[in-house]
């Protein structure tokens, strides 16, 4: 448990150590957009705001080790355009989350879908897809 | 350094290399029926008022790459009459997006920081659902994204002229404002043309999020004309002769469409309290540098 933890933690100090630009914002670089993971977990917070709502999700092993992940969507009212809210997604809820891992290895990502507990399907894709009517 | 492998146990399943088939949301806003596109009024006089969207989709405005009709893409006819100061400062911009993008963390636009964009950049950031009010002395634009808004004079004041620290009215200097000082006139039935000066320098402000610069010598044209009942199409030229050789136009007849007046606006804002904690939780951690940034 131990071994495999520490890669995790070294990398994560490693991040922290290094110059870390402040406001680092991002447009599409930062993920692998080829690759898609996905993961179950339970909703610890689901932040609606700009740029960037957040889902918030901790993702248990069998041995009990929780790694906290971070996907992010685009800003509200391009999710609102896709039939997403504030209200879609709550704190404790099991999720199912497919996203496009960030390169540098971290529990983050950008996320493609999110399948909520009531089976229903949330598309983060849709309202980009809305943006100019074909 | 990269951690090439989750532990297997905590990953579940699958690397997904083709499109997952999701059902489509039926919630998500849908576009124009064709009816709706046929079928349209005649253009009522002198009146532009309305709760006006992209005519083409809800985020045709969003203009990521830089102004509509000049994205920064690195086409041929895609870059602006540069002056010599003016591509100095375009390459001093660290811009997230266009053709010089610079890798995460070396992005150093205003907006990130919540700084009001100004006008024009209002016009080149998000623009999505506007409202218009206008009364016989002057129209109010309400834009969607900050919640902000211009007043642009229709009561024949004359525009005020340029001078150095701001802009004189009547007697007075004024201060250079981040919406500038705006007046309209009418040249037709259906068309408000809109002269804008005295806006922030280059200093406080971009003219897009690709990082192109604007200067507080800069004269912004608009054309506003009222195609139909349903339609408005949005025109603006770009005049600044600090930053380039001659005028350009920077949006084309981008066409909106009227909405139901009785239409909810959402808010799309920037708060420094969530950017900060955006940054954080996800925006630093996803930007480790993957390497030297380019040269500019």
């Amino acid at each position: 448990m131990i071994k495999r933890a520490i890669p995790i933690l070294a990398m994560v100090t490693f991040l922290l150590s290094a110059s870390i630009p402040l406001f680092a914002h991002h447009g599409t670089a930062a993920f692998e957009s080829d690759k898609k993971i996905t993961l179950k977990g339970t909703v610890t917070e689901w932040f609606w705001s700009n740029p960037h709502c957040l889902l918030r999700f901790d993702v248990k092993d069998d041995t009990g080790q929780v790694t906290h992940w971070i996907g992010e969507t685009q800003n509200p009212v391009t999710m609102v355009n896709g039939g997403w809210s504030k209200a879609s997604i709550k704190t404790g809820d099991e999720v199912t989350v497919t996203l496009n891992p960030v390169k540098n290895g971290l529990p983050l990502g950008r996320i493609v879908t999110v399948l909520l507990p009531s089976g229903k399907t949330l598309d983060a894709n849709a309202g980009i897809r809305n943006n100019v009517y074909k | 350094m990269r951690i090439r492998s989750m532990p297997s146990f905590i990953v579940l399943a699958s690397l997904i290399f083709s499109s997952l088939a999701v059902a489509q949301n039926n919630q998500a806003k849908p576009g124009p029926s064709k009816e709706a596109k046929a079928a349209s009024g005649p253009a009522p006089r002198h009146d532009i008022s309305g709760t006006w969207e992209p005519a083409n989709g809800p985020g045709d405005g969003i203009q990521a790459n830089g102004v509509k009709a000049m994205p920064n893409d690195g086409k041929p006819g895609h870059q602006p009459p540069y002056s010599p100061y003016g591509l100095q400062v375009y390459k001093s911009h660290h811009a997230l997006e266009g053709a010089d993008a610079v890798l995460p963390g070396f992005y150093d636009d205003p907006r990130d920081k919540c700084e009001p964009l100004g006008f024009p950049r209002m016009n080149f950031y998000n623009l999505r659902e506007t409202q218009i009010l206008q009364n016989p002395y002057k129209i109010v634009m309400l834009y969607q994204y900050a919640t902000t808004w211009r007043v642009i004079w229709t009561d024949g004041r004359p525009l005020p002229k340029l001078v150095d620290g701001g802009v004189m009215v009547g007697n007075e200097v004024k201060e250079p404002r981040y919406y500038g000082y705006s007046v309209g006139k009418w040249t037709d039935d259906t068309t408000l043309v809109v002269d804008t000066i005295g806006m922030m320098g280059e200093d406080r402000v971009w003219l897009d999020t690709a990082g192109r610069p604007i200067s507080d010598q800069l004269h912004v044209t608009e054309t506003f004309h009222r195609v139909d009942q349903d339609h408005l199409d949005w025109s603006v030229t770009i005049d600044d002769p600090k930053m380039y050789t001659m005028p350009w136009v920077a949006m084309n007849k981008f066409p909106m469409r009227l909405e139901n007046p009785h239409e909810d606006v959402m808010e799309q804002y920037c708060s420094p309290i969530e950017m900060e904690k955006y940054n954080k939780l996800f925006g630093d951690p996803s930007s480790a540098p993957t390497g030297k940034a380019p040269e500019k």
